[in-house]
């Protein structure tokens, strides 16, 4: 546990001094403001308390930028010591690479942690600001953050196994950005051109759920609008958040977490320094 | 015994880097490796730390298995050309270390003391030079009071000053029972501040022993170079046939065991020979005899 937050110490300075830290809350809060300037004026037709709406915007933000923070952070981070030529001393002390590991991680999510804290902070603070009546969608704030956390933790160890795949960080960086593009933008829309085309068949019934948990992206939209009182203001993809049970997609986005580091861990072992 | 290889083979694919290797140091014995580039160092010396794997032989470190977690409690690793992370100053790398070794973060600003860069503690190693990042490289290898120092090539990048005092640390750390193991290209430099010498060639361990033990098994021809009085210079060519005269002076190779006669026969010639010189076969034509003698 020593090593592991030894790990994490440094591993936060180094994110500190090369301005992760503040580029991760500067970007994800900028956002956030604009969401909730343009969020403000919807309120009136659909009937919710306004922070359930920022909530669903927010969700729908959170999916595109917390994988993207993720895996800007970490694609450096086994490839980069690879490159320096750090790596080699420091496997020869007595840490093992899941302890290594590990301790990026917790620096990485804390960072992760307090970007996605002061970005929803903001935009809860807009929505009360507005709304007197916000207070009923702090649950849905709650549980927006949490499973943004673990979100980040998902991409976070998916940028883990592209850095140590690629074991360079022009390649794992071209890596990490492919992956999600394919994740995030073009899994989506594969699935939408084959709902299209399948025109309500099997297809739509039983594959499709099941695509959408088997993405963590997904899972993470779906979780939050189910569980939200705003899914009527989500559109596309996010439709069929009422389909698929709310235990499914948080089995899923528990799971994925776990699996990606698992992954992570694989791919660093077979690294030879 | 501190460390043990027994016949040793590496291969990647086809080639095989590293041939039957067999080697053992003691604790509180200095070991240079010398060896060309490409002669298998580097690549011994991580297989010994546990990074790269070998395919047969046996190894073992402090008596457990290379790289497991008991053997690298014990082993401590200067990398060829050390390198840091440039956005973390010197103390706080050392922190790091430090905590990776279960030893107290107080620790740090002695041991950049030692090495001499203790008024560069707080400073970034990006902003250090090159003998400056291999000073760190050596103070980490001093935490924890290592059985094993393996050590890549230590005194490249560092002045003569520094080397130095870099001998001296590691005396003392052999004084305290440490086993060490270095390469290096200096020969000149590792002739007199190492106890044996171990010379790799293509993979293979052609020669190991004491310099003087090393020199006398090469059995290479000594030189003499003899400088006749003014006057006297076609006497002694005719006296010495064998001799080549280059300038005035006459130069003779002959075998170590034939020293003694021709010495006497260049006695006798007397008061006609002004000078002479004896040059014993250097720490290069000695290196050069055994890796080339594999190379064939």
């Amino acid at each position: 546990m020593t090593r592991i937050l030894a790990t994490a110490d440094v591993e936060f300075r180094i994110a500190l001094r090369n301005r992760w830290v503040a580029i991760a809350v500067a970007l994800m809060a900028l956002f956030s403001l604009v969401l909730s300037a343009a969020g403000s004026s919807a309120t009136g037709t659909i009937g919710a308390d306004r922070l359930s709406v920022v909530v669903a915007s927010l969700t729908s933000l959170a999916v595109y930028l917390v994988p993207l923070v993720a895996l800007l952070m970490s694609f450096d981070a086994i490839a980069g010591e690879v490159e320096r030529g750090t790596l080699p001393l420091l496997l020869t002390y007595p840490v093992s690479r899941v302890e290594v590991l590990f301790g990026k991680l917790l620096a990485h999510l804390a960072i992760l942690t307090l970007a996605v804290a002061v970005d929803y902070g903001i935009a809860a603070a807009a929505a009360f600001w507005g709304d007197s009546a916000a207070g009923a969608g702090l649950g849905a704030l709650w549980r927006l953050m949490w499973s943004s956390v673990l979100l980040g933790a998902t991409f976070l160890g998916v940028g883990y196994a592209a850095s140590a795949l690629a074991r360079r960080p022009s390649g794992a960086a071209g890596l990490a950005i492919g992956l999600w593009l394919g994740l995030i933008v073009l899994y989506d829309l594969g699935l939408l051109s084959a709902i299209v085309a399948d025109k309500g068949g099997v297809f739509t019934t039983k594959v499709f759920p099941l695509a959408l948990l088997a993405n963590p992206a997904d899972a993470f939209r779906l979780f939050n609008l189910a569980a939200s009182q705003a899914t009527s203001a989500a559109a596309g993809v996010s439709g069929a958040a009422t389909a698929v049970p709310i235990w499914a997609s948080l089995t899923s986005i528990v799971f994925w977490p776990f699996a990606a580091l698992g992954l992570a861990t694989a791919a660093f072992r077979r690294v030879t320094p | 015994m501190t460390l043990t290889l027994n016949s040793l083979t590496k291969t990647y694919g086809a080639q095989v880097v590293l041939r039957e290797v067999s080697l053992a140091v003691a604790a509180g014995e200095r070991v240079a490796l010398l060896g060309h580039n490409g002669a298998g160092k580097s690549t011994l010396m991580k297989i010994i730390l546990g990074l790269i794997p070998f395919d047969k032989g046996t190894l073992q470190v402090m008596g457990s298995a290379a790289g497991s977690a008991a053997a690298r409690r014990h082993v401590a690793y200067l990398p060829e050309n050390a390198a840091f992370h440039p956005a973390l100053t010197g103390v706080e790398q050392m922190h790091h270390y430090l905590a990776l070794r279960g030893e107290k973060a107080s620790l740090a600003m002695g041991l950049l003391d030692r090495v001499g860069l203790a008024s560069a503690a707080n400073r970034r190693i990006g902003t250090y030079s090159k003998g400056m990042r291999q000073r760190v490289g050596l103070a980490q290898t001093l935490i924890g009071a290592p059985k094993l120092l393996v050590l890549d090539e230590p005194t490249s990048g560092l002045d003569p000053v520094s080397r130095r005092d870099f001998y001296k640390l590691l005396d003392g750390l052999a004084a305290d029972g440490a086993a060490i193991l270095l390469s290096s290209h200096a020969l000149t430099e590792v002739e007199a501040r190492t106890d044996r010498i171990v010379i790799l060639s293509g993979g293979v361990l052609v020669a190991q022993g004491t310099l003087s033990s090393l020199r006398h098994s090469a059995d290479l021809p000594v030189t003499l170079h003899i400088t006749p009085h003014l006057g006297a210079e076609v006497a002694v060519a005719l006296a010495l046939p064998e001799a080549r005269s280059v300038a005035g002076i006459l130069t003779l190779n002959c075998a170590q065991g034939d020293k003694l006669r021709l010495l006497a026969r260049v006695c006798d010639l007397g008061a006609k020979v002004a000078d002479i010189d004896v040059q014993p076969p250097s720490l290069e034509d000695i290196y050069s005899h055994f890796s080339k003698r594999a190379g064939q």
